[in-house]
């Protein structure tokens, strides 16, 4: 595996850890099965692509993909909320009206942004770091995102959160509004796949309407591999892990690209992709029937705040 | 398995792709990435390949040839465009327009040859076609409408409406119906354009079209020529002749097609490929683009879908299905 192999595989598995991390919120916080994001990253892609060419500042560009990506969310929060649909169905009616809404959006299915100035111009010169300049720089935002959703999940309202989706009723008893959870928890979860699809999009040089496809896949697969070899009894350990899966995933696929390993080529990833997140779980699942801390601590916490707050 | 066993096949593993390049020093290094299998991909990599063994680069010989499909996953082409950039191949083939523009964001200061983009000005992957500038050069498989709607106004001399079934996500098919929008007018067309975003929708697209066109024109869409037989379903039950834009679609029942060949435009890529190769500068070598269309025609559709095919038409055919 050569070196811009390794840089491609770190690049893609820290922006696909962002992915990771909403994803983490969704599925195993909130308890929604959300399938938005294969339509949420193509739209913060999207969204900023359009931005950058009409001369948009390119982080101005990247906040407002990011913020298009969390109304997507909000969007399918409020179809299972308010308009009580299933919230599975609810985030495939989002990314099915999203496909057309980022056509409409870009105005063609794809756009160019070879040459163009974007998050990533400004570091290249300054920090002189060639084809690991891309790298550092998503390191930085990974780890920063990660620490964002580890704060946030301890605040009153992150606590009410997890409360809201581990167990409702009790929420409900501790006065929570799960619906307002929900829908918080969409916009965040999908405004982090917002802005992997606004970087992914920046550091390929190109925004496509079909990039989305299986994004939910690599996530899921990305936050699987981390819950099994780190765990997810701590929101630090779930997150961490969102990264390092992340990345690993990406080494699986980088190694499968480069010729010869176990006779592996790129028309099998989709194969191998299936073959890892089955292993992934089998092996977490085994993790899992062990005796392991229980979660009263957040009870405890969630009451001990309320508390003292009353 | 011992846990010695597993650090042995790791060893290996790590071992085995620096070695496996080792070998191919003194040979020349083609790397070939295209976004999704498809038949007309594979028509103009194996083309090239011709192409490239009759200039004398056989592969295996004086040839080491990489071949990577990305599966329509934009993340993994990315992660080979990564991977192709780090072998430091003598040039980088990019099938597709999202293969093209991977390969151009990591290229620096390699060579980069693309096949199969409708628009590579669109794309930015050249500055014109004339004169590309940078490392980067290709072929464009825009064809020109015009003939084909020729061919319709002779089929179909009363003929008012036309409609068109295409993929709307497709940077090629939207480039395609945008001149094909410019060009109707001139043939005394009225242009009904119907979308599908997936093979499965194609039929709705198909039936919505019946009763208001009276001919069905089908760009190169890998969507829509992947159901073409629903089209052709529709087109025989309403009437509605089906014309094509690849041949391959006539012989799956469209009643005509001037075709494309991509085979033929892999071949003029191969061509390119080889003179770079000897040295002469991408930059300067224009996009290439074939000027040559074969007519193929399907007696039994025409037969079914109401129309009679003239012996002049029969006779400058390439190949009539019966």
């Amino acid at each position: 595996m050569s070196l811009f192999a390794i840089s491609g595989a770190i690049e893609a598995g820290l922006l696909f850890s962002l992915v990771a991390l909403g994803v983490y919120l969704s599925f195993r916080v909130l308890s929604f099965p959300d399938l938005t994001v294969d339509g949420s990253f193509p739209l913060g892609a999207a969204v900023t692509a359009v931005a950058i060419v009409s001369d948009v500042n390119p982080f101005l560009a990247t906040l407002l993909g990011t913020v298009a990506g969390g109304l997507a969310g909000l969007l399918s929060g409020y179809l299972n909320v308010r308009l009580r649909i299933l919230n599975l169905l609810a985030g495939i009616l989002t990314m099915v009206a999203l496909y057309s809404i980022n056509l409409r959006i870009m105005g063609r299915p794809n756009i160019s942004l070879y040459g163009e100035e974007t998050v990533f111009t400004p570091f290249e010169q300054f920090l002189g770091l060639g084809i690991w300049t891309n790298c550092v720089l998503l390191l930085i935002v990974a780890v920063a995102m990660k620490l964002f959703v580890d704060w946030f999940l301890a605040t009153e309202i992150g606590l009410a959160l997890r409360a809201s989706g581990e167990n409702p009723g009790m929420a409900r008893a501790q006065s929570i509004n799960n619906g307002r959870m929900t829908l918080l928890g969409m916009t965040i979860s999908n405004g982090l796949v917002g802005l992997a699809g606004s970087l992914f999009a920046q550091s390929q040089g190109v925004a496509d309407v079909n990039m989305g496809i299986g994004t939910i896949v690599t996530g899921l697969a990305a936050l699987i591999i981390g819950e099994t070899l780190i765990g997810n009894a701590r929101v630090a350990g779930a997150t961490l892990g969102c990264l390092i899966g992340a990345v690993l995933y990406r080494f699986f696929i980088a190694a499968a690209l480069s010729a010869g390993v176990l006779g592996i080529q790129a028309q099998d990833l989709n194969l191998v992709t299936a073959i890892v997140v089955a292993v992934a779980v089998v092996l977490s699942q085994a993790r899992r029937n062990r005796p392991g801390p229980a979660r009263p601590a957040l009870w405890q916490r969630l009451t001990r705040r309320r508390f003292q707050k009353g | 398995m011992n846990r010695r066993d597993v650090t042995r096949l790791v060893a290996a593993l790590l071992l085995s792709a620096p070695a496996a390049l080792a070998e191919t020093t003194d040979v020349t290094e083609i790397a070939i990435t295209y976004i999704v299998d498809h038949p007309a991909i594979d028509a103009a990599q194996q083309g090239m390949l011709d192409a490239l063994a009759e200039g004398g680069y056989a592969d295996g010989e004086k040839l080491a040839l990489t071949v990577q499909s990305a599966q329509g996953s934009m993340p993994t082409q990315l992660q080979i465009a990564k991977e192709f950039a780090g072998r430091e191949p003598d040039l980088l083939v990019g099938i597709s327009t999202p293969s093209a523009q991977a390969l151009q964001s990591v290229a620096g200061d390699r060579t980069v040859l693309f096949s199969a983009v409708t628009d590579p000005v669109a794309a930015k992957l050249v500055e014109t076609l004339e004169t590309p500038g940078a490392n980067i050069t290709g072929t464009t498989d825009k064809q020109p409408f015009e003939p084909t709607l020729e061919l319709i106004r002779t089929l179909l001399p009363e003929a008012t409406t036309l409609g068109v079934i295409y993929n709307a996500g497709e940077a090629n098919s939207v480039a395609q119906v945008e001149a094909l929008g410019d060009a109707v007018g001139a043939f005394g067309f009225e242009l009904v354009e119907a979308t599908a975003a997936q093979t499965a929708m194609v039929p709705d697209a198909a039936l919505s079209l019946a009763g208001r066109v009276d001919a069905i024109l089908i760009p190169t869409d890998s969507t829509i020529v992947s159901a073409i037989e629903s089209v052709v379903n529709v087109g025989t039950k309403a009437k509605i002749p089906v014309i094509a834009s690849d041949t391959d679609s006539v012989e799956r029942g469209a009643l005509a097609a001037l075709g494309f060949d991509y085979y033929k435009l892999g071949w003029l890529t191969g061509e390119i490929a080889l003179r770079i190769l000897e040295g002469e500068d991408p930059g300067a070598i224009p996009v290439g683009a074939l000027d040559t269309q074969d007519l193929y025609l399907n007696a039994s559709s025409a037969e079914a879908m109401g129309v009679t095919l003239s012996d002049e038409l029969l006779t400058t055919a390439t190949k009539v299905i019966q």
